[in-house]
């Protein structure tokens, strides 16, 4: 048996622990350890972006990050988006504005529509084009990711200023 | 995929991380944001026994003024290099060149230090240390010491940092104020390596070239620094005939790998539009 790491890190708030190899990439263990199988394997070469998760306030791709790298981390995954059975801005225009098809990129593309959004609240079309430049989708053209994108920042725009 | 099984140790201070190199010997490799590295593990390129990892290191991090320098802990990550205003401030070529790297997903892990020690051609910072004169300070089990980014590759994933060494900071002069600058990259898509770019800084006085240098990427087993063309431009305006002499002789230093990107003599090609892109655009940017 190889030897193991204990890590400790917060997913979606909670306090998780685990014992993993070093070897042992971020996505395998939210995957099959944790079962949080919303973050999904696409490529596994850091180029899809299906598997990002934000960590410590940056949008990762979690097949190119060690496990044993976040201990003490923030680690969210689309799975702590909604909150009490209300879903996120982000998710409800991406089902309104059809932001997807398939769905098999849509957590990747949440999850960084969610910091890009964090950093620019109000990001022209071009700036959101290339704040999603490492999320491929195969289905959309993009067109309908982008207004989603747009639809959600408006609507945390609008609550922002009513609160 | 999965990298092989290793070792795993995270230091705290650069003089731990060094007693472990040294204690670890050729066995062992450093792990800064892991976006070269992890993936050539995956695909058994690398297979080291131990793993370094230096991103717990304070001491490596960060950017600060110092006597008409920048010094840049060297892991310092792309989107903090991007976010930075005195980096946009002072070397906004540095902010341009490390914009066009990859995707904004690597761009919050990647390092401006494990891109410029990897000794990967078509890695972005190479060519732009080169314009910028950069230097690199290598510290070791005896000390420090200083190189110069011109002729610090020596190859493909060979530069002038000993088994023994972390490259712990990027030291760059603060361009004359009215400097222009450009970085011109060519790539297919969003992620990919350039087919071919270049790096200009550029000083005009009276509408002729005070100054420039220029650095290109991926069209040889280094980055190249483009002197011959750099010469042929000095005291010149620049027109039809001194951009294409330019890009002439930046071409004539290229020796590029073909690959799925391009055959020789298009990437070549892209070396010398990209060189006169390069030039219009600091041209445009810089005073005088």
């Amino acid at each position: 048996m190889a030897k193991t790491h204990p890590v400790s890190f917060l997913l979606n708030g909670e306090p998780v622990a685990v014992e993993v190899e070093a070897r042992e990439l971020l996505i395998y263990t939210l995957r099959e350890k944790l079962a949080h199988t919303g973050p999904h394997i696409g490529c596994e070469t850091s180029h899809c972006g299906a598997c990002t998760v934000d960590c410590n306030g940056m949008s990762v791709k979690s097949c190119t990050v060690l496990t044993v790298q976040c201990e003490g981390a923030e680690v969210l995954t689309v799975e702590g988006l909604e909150r009490g059975g209300v879903l996120h801005a982000l998710q409800q225009a991406f089902h309104e504005e059809h932001g997807l098809q398939c769905g098999y990129c849509t957590p990747g593309m949440l999850v960084r529509a969610y910091r890009l959004l964090q950093e620019n609240p109000n990001p022209s079309e071009q700036e959101i084009r290339y704040g999603m430049s490492g999320n491929l989708c195969r289905c959309t053209g993009y067109q309908n990711i982008v207004k989603a994108v747009q639809a959600a920042a408006r609507k945390l725009a609008a609550a922002q200023a009513a609160a | 995929m999965i990298p092989p099984s290793f070792e795993y140790y995270a230091p705290r201070s650069i003089g731990e991380a060094l007693s472990l190199l040294s204690r670890l010997g050729d066995e062992s490799k450093l792990l800064a944001g892991g976006h070269s590295l992890l993936p050539m593990m995956k695909l058994r390129f690398a297979q080291p026994a131990h793993l370094i990892d230096l991103n717990h290191i304070p001491d490596l991090r960060g950017i600060r003024e110092d006597r008409g320098e920048l010094v840049i802990g060297a892991m310092t990550t792309e989107a903090e290099l991007i976010g930075s205003a005195l980096i946009r401030n002072k070397v906004p070529l540095l902010a341009e060149g490390a914009g066009s790297i990859a995707d904004p997903q690597v761009r919050y892990k990647g390092t401006i230090g494990g891109d410029i020690s990897h000794g990967d051609p078509g890695n972005d910072h190479p060519a732009i240390m080169l314009a910028l004169d950069a230097a690199f300070v290598l510290t070791g089990p005896k000390g420090q010491r200083t190189v110069k980014a011109d002729g610090y590759f020596l190859g493909l994933y060979q530069t002038q940092l000993a088994a023994d060494e972390i490259l712990t900071q990027i030291r760059l002069p603060i361009p004359v104020s009215g400097s222009g600058w450009s970085y011109q990259k060519l790539k297919r898509k969003t992620g990919d390596f350039a087919t071919a770019a270049a790096a200009v800084m550029l000083q005009m006085q009276s509408g002729r070239v005070a100054r420039v240098a220029i650095g290109l990427t991926n069209v040889a087993p280094t980055a190249l620094r483009a002197r011959e063309a750099e010469a042929a431009l000095a005291g010149k305006s620049l027109d039809e005939a001194s951009l294409g002499e330019a890009a002439r002789l930046a071409m004539s230093i290229c020796n590029p790998t073909p690959d799925q990107r391009g055959d020789v003599a298009y990437k070549t090609a892209m070396c010398g539009e990209m060189t006169r892109r390069a030039l219009q655009a600091a041209a445009a940017r810089a005073a005088g």
